[in-house]
């Protein structure tokens, strides 16, 4: 059976008809996980481990105690800490961190949550800065699609292990496309939920006030069932919003209006001018287009909005995330836990070793860019003025949101290019983000689905935007779209990689 | 030129310690004695991953501290992140308020020399605590010399008080902290405890010739934890701006440090070194809201104030300014005379100030007690109190009777009701007020003292008093000295 090819909903179906235990299933990925390791799609796997928590699983559903998911395996983004399993956050700074908590992500879907079996932890860029996972201490995970190239990032790992089907679903962040951009360029679906759904306790923090975990999957189907556990409030997260009273699965199937011929009649989709501006890939708008005259056929109506300062979110995100990156990384000084240099004379070189030697050359650039935007003199000119153009950036998604239900567009100008290939210069890839930063900043829901793929065959994403709390909705919208299409069918042939790695 | 040509200008950063169960960002004891670093979890120790939850407590004791010096306690204020390395500071910022705090404003009245003079706050803000490096007597874990960490107080609630420069002497500024000091510990919010470091106050000190309006550059003094040394240091430190100033030098603005054994302040770093705190809102906190109804809760439970009391004491029953000081001293105190209060009529409340400010004050000082734990009570106290007015008792035998029930009652505790008559009747220290029996005392004490009766008559009025003290020892002290006066004066004139 090839079970990596199941989604939530079958593998659920499979454990409670004992066709399949939560142990077999768990050996079944672990092994797969084995065999494609030169994907790097993982950083710590404890097979031991696993198979404690799918026997533990397998109890649960022989005595009628499971819950929907219990017993499906999961990868978690290295991002969340973890009791068991190291927590780097892919830092040299982390490099053997064990957590002595789980963080709430991993709580609500493990042992004494869910009951999903954690696979293990995935590869990203360090702390989460990045967009190809090339920014990873222990090595970028490669592209399954084709190993030579990215696998787009932050979220790197997560994606990969889904897209190669070494995880049913698995989870990630997303603080300016980190969710959003790798499942573009893996070929799958992943939702970063508004801001403050789902609590930050146990995220290891790059910039708080933009940070959002969310899942990655095969599908919007499975993607909201995920949703719909690690949604809600935490008291341990002060940013953590009141629970949406809703069941994100609640709306699937339904048609946009009720009794409607056409799926999603009704629906207006904006599409931002901008988006579609100069810089964007020929095939690539071709393909989002194509995807927009899908929603058509399936009811829907595009219409032109305009979201102006589009290209103000790169600067304003730079400035904004490396300012707290810079404080938020300023814990890691080799004090208490964690690299610290062999060599010091004295306290400050200790700090200045340590810090020179844990840390990437992506995230020394952030903590510089931070620390210097924060600076007497220079914080009113910028970070108070990006303060001022994130509140612009929100209020022109509002005024679109008048017109539209919902916003699409690609997620990024280009698909995933190749190992190295802009790791010199990291202005350029920082512009890759164009598409993907805004709904950070604004605080908004955005995911991406798979819709097309590139002459080379890499996977290309279609962006959808919401208004907040409409998750519901674009799960809804999405999973119409991939009832109707098979891009999110299409898996990589893993064959042709393992010969390249 | 002379000093007397120089004013003083000072200005005062409290950091009083709240007193919450629980850290302001964590649900760690902030309880003092702890073994090093056992009192500190995952949020204190900035492990990855966690996060700040407000304490509510905290923000109640800040509204509180607003409510008592008549400040605007801000409807939003915003926590910021206040960044700098420092071993002892885990996270690598304090989080602190900055640009908005939650008290804005207020005064505190002091007393300097009998004249009363009104002190302007600035701002109360809430904020963390840092740990504390060890570097004395510290060895590693192969016994080598070393430094130690201990975060046991990082994360302490803290409430920086912060006035204008307003005061114009040491001795204001001590009346400031000592005022601040008893106003913090009355309304419940900081035990005051300097020792422990409860209470510390940083000194921003500065020279100007008398009659220039300009500020002179100002030095700060930081943390003086006690009056001694916050006079001490701002009296070494006006001395060494003057005298600087007039040798031709002028005053660089820096911190410096009190060194209490060598009586002077030393420069601990200057302006220039000053760190760029590189302040931002923490992204990890909502804006702190305080609605009315927070306030109105709050001002519904608050205590009535020491200088309110002090007033109406004073009107009211016309207490004296030094009793009503006393009275007021201590919330607890204060407490105790106000149960009294409620215990006795109008006509007993002076003897009842005097009881407590007499042998009350003296017992506890000898126990070293406070007046919360006073084996005595207000209703012991009523209850000698109504023996004395209605003549069971002279005030002296009601001394005996303190100083027994004290005894008594550090043994094991007082029952409420009764210990005065049923030690009176025990004791046989009711008062003889029969006059009857009163003569006979005095006929038998003339007779045995018919020299001090002829020295009386030939006008040494010094033997009256002699013949009084007879009869009382005689008496056991329990005749009416009222009525041994007046039968003895009519017997010798007669």
């Amino acid at each position: 059976m090839k079970w990596h090819e199941k989604s939530l909903t079958e593998l659920a179906k499979a454990l409670q008809t004992k066709e399949v235990s939560s142990t077999e299933l768990t050996h079944y990925f672990l092994k797969r996980i084995a065999e494609m390791k030169g994907l790097n799609a993982f950083l710590d796997v404890q097979e031991d481990l696993s198979l404690q928590e799918a026997k533990h699983a397998d109890e649960l559903i022989s005595s009628g105690k499971a819950g929907f998911l219990t017993g499906i395996p999961i990868a978690h983004k290295d991002v969340f800490v973890t009791k068991s399993w190291k927590s780097t956050a892919a830092s040299k700074m982390l490099e053997n961190y064990i957590s002595p908590f789980d963080a709430r992500v991993v709580e609500l879907l493990g042992q004494n949550g869910a009951g999903m079996v954690c696979l293990g932890k995935t590869n990203m860029d360090e702390f989460a800065m990045g967009s190809s996972n090339e920014n990873s201490a222990f090595g970028p995970a490669l592209n399954p699609w084709n190993s030579a190239f990215v696998s787009g990032g932050s979220s790197g790992g997560s994606a990969v292990a889904v897209a190669a089907g070494l995880t049913p679903i698995a989870t990630g962040t997303d603080t300016g496309g980190s969710i959003r951009q790798p499942a573009s360029f893996c070929g799958i679906t992943g939702i970063k939920p508004t801001y403050g759904t789902i609590s930050r306790y146990g995220m290891i923090a790059y910039a708080s006030s933009l940070d959002q975990a969310g899942p990655m999957g095969k599908s919007a189907e499975d993607c909201a069932l995920l949703l719909n556990l690690l949604s809600g409030q935490d008291p341990r997260d002060s940013t953590s919003l009141k629970a949406q009273e809703i069941d994100f699965t609640s709306l699937l199937g339904k048609t946009w209006v009720e009794n409607a011929d056409l799926p999603l009649k009704g629906l207006k989709i904006g599409i931002p001018e901008e988006y579609f501006a100069q810089g964007l890939d020929a095939k690539v708008r071709e393909t989002v287009q194509n995807a927009l005259k899908k929603f058509e056929e399936l009811g829907a109506t595009c219409i032109s909005v305009s979201l102006p300062k589009t290209k103000l979110s790169i600067p304003v995100y730079y400035v904004l995330a490396p300012a707290e990156a810079s404080s938020n990384l300023s814990r890691y000084d080799g004090v208490r836990y964690g690299y610290r240099a062999k060599e010091y004379k004295d306290l400050n070189q200790m700090y200045e070793r340590t810090r020179s030697e844990g840390f990437g050359s992506e995230v020394k650039r952030r903590i510089l860019i931070g620390s210097y935007v924060l600076s007497q003199g220079y914080y009113d000119a910028y970070y108070l003025q990006a303060l001022k153009i994130r509140r612009i950036i929100a209020q022109d998604f509002q005024k679109s949101f008048e017109t539209c239900d919902v916003l699409m567009g690609p997620v990024a100008p280009k698909v995933a290019w190749k190992i190295g290939e802009k790791s010199k210069d990291p202005v350029e890839m920082y512009l890759e983000d164009i598409y993907t930063l805004s709904p950070n900043l604004a605080g908004l829901p955005a995911m991406s689905i798979p819709c097309g793929q590139s002459q080379d065959g890499l996977p290309i994403g279609l962006q959808i935007i919401g208004n907040y709390f409409s998750e519901a909705k674009m799960l809804q919208i999405a999973d119409h779209f991939q009832k109707n299409t098979n891009w999110h069918l299409q898996t990589p042939n893993l064959q042709s990689v393992e010969g390249a790695l | 030129m002379s000093s007397t040509n120089w004013e003083v200008v000072i200005g005062l950063e409290t950091h009083t310690q709240l007193m919450t169960k629980s850290k302001i960002f964590s649900g760690a004891s902030i309880a003092f004695g702890a073994n090093p670093n056992a009192q500190a979890c995952p949020v204190d120790l900035a492990l990855p991953g966690t996060l700040p939850v407000l304490n509510k407590e905290a923000v109640n004791h800040a509204i509180r501290f607003g409510l008592a010096i008549g400040a605007k306690v801000a409807p939003k204020s915003i926590f910021a992140r206040k960044n700098y390395f420092y071993p002892d500071l885990p996270k690598g910022y304090q989080i602190s308020q900055f640009e908005l705090p939650v008290v804005v404003g207020g005064t505190i009245k002091i007393q300097v020399d009998g004249e009363t003079k009104e002190i302007q706050l600035t701002r109360a803000h809430l904020e963390e605590d840092a740990g504390k490096s060890l570097h004395d007597d510290f060895y590693g874990l192969y016994g080598e010399k070393s430094s130690g960490i201990d975060l046991n107080r990082a994360g302490t609630p803290l409430l920086e008080i912060v006035t204008e420069p307003v005061m114009r002497s040491a001795a204001e500024a001590v009346a400031y902290a000592k005022e601040l000091h008893a106003l913090v510990m009355w309304i419940g919010i900081c035990d005051g405890n300097m020792q422990e470091g409860s209470f510390r106050c940083d000194a921003n000190v500065s020279v100007r010739p008398m009659g220039q309006e300009k500020f002179g550059t100002r030095c700060e003094i930081k943390n003086l934890n006690s009056f001694k040394f916050l006079e001490e240091a701002i009296l070494y430190e006006v001395r060494r701006q003057i005298e600087l100033i007039e040798d031709g030098g002028t005053v660089r603005q820096e911190t410096r440090l009190y060194d209490p054994d060598l009586q002077e302040t030393r420069s601990m770093r200057s302006k220039e070194d000053a760190q760029d705190y590189r302040y931002f809102p923490d992204p990890d906190l909502l804006p702190l809201e305080v609605t009315q109804e927070m306030i109105d809760q709050i001002q519904s439970t608050m205590p009535p104030l020491p200088s309110t009391l002090r007033d109406t004491w004073k009107s009211q029953y016309g207490l004296s300014d030094y009793d009503a000081a006393l009275l007021t001293q201590t919330r607890s105190t204060a407490d105790f005379f106000i149960e009294l209060l409620g215990l006795i009529g109008i006509d007993l409340v002076k003897p009842a100030a005097n009881i407590i400010a007499g042998e009350m004050a003296s017992a506890l000082n000898r126990e070293g007690i406070d007046v919360s734990a006073s084996p005595i009570r207000p209703v012991h106290i009523a209850q000698m109190l109504l023996r004395i007015q209605d003549g069971t008792i002279s005030n002296k035998i009601a001394k005996d009777i303190f100083s027994t029930l004290w005894e008594r009652g550090l043994n094991s505790p007082l029952p409420d009701n009764g210990v005065v008559d049923a030690l009176i009747e025990e004791k046989g220290l009711k008062q003889i007020s029969d006059a009857g029996a009163i003569e006979k005392l005095i006929d038998q004490v003339l007779a045995e003292n018919q020299k001090s009766v002829e020295e009386y008559r030939s006008g040494k009025e010094k033997a009256f008093n002699s013949l009084i003290g007879q009869i009382m020892k005689v008496s056991k002290g329990k005749a009416n000295p009222a009525q041994v006066n007046q039968i003895l004066k009519d017997k010798l004139n007669s």
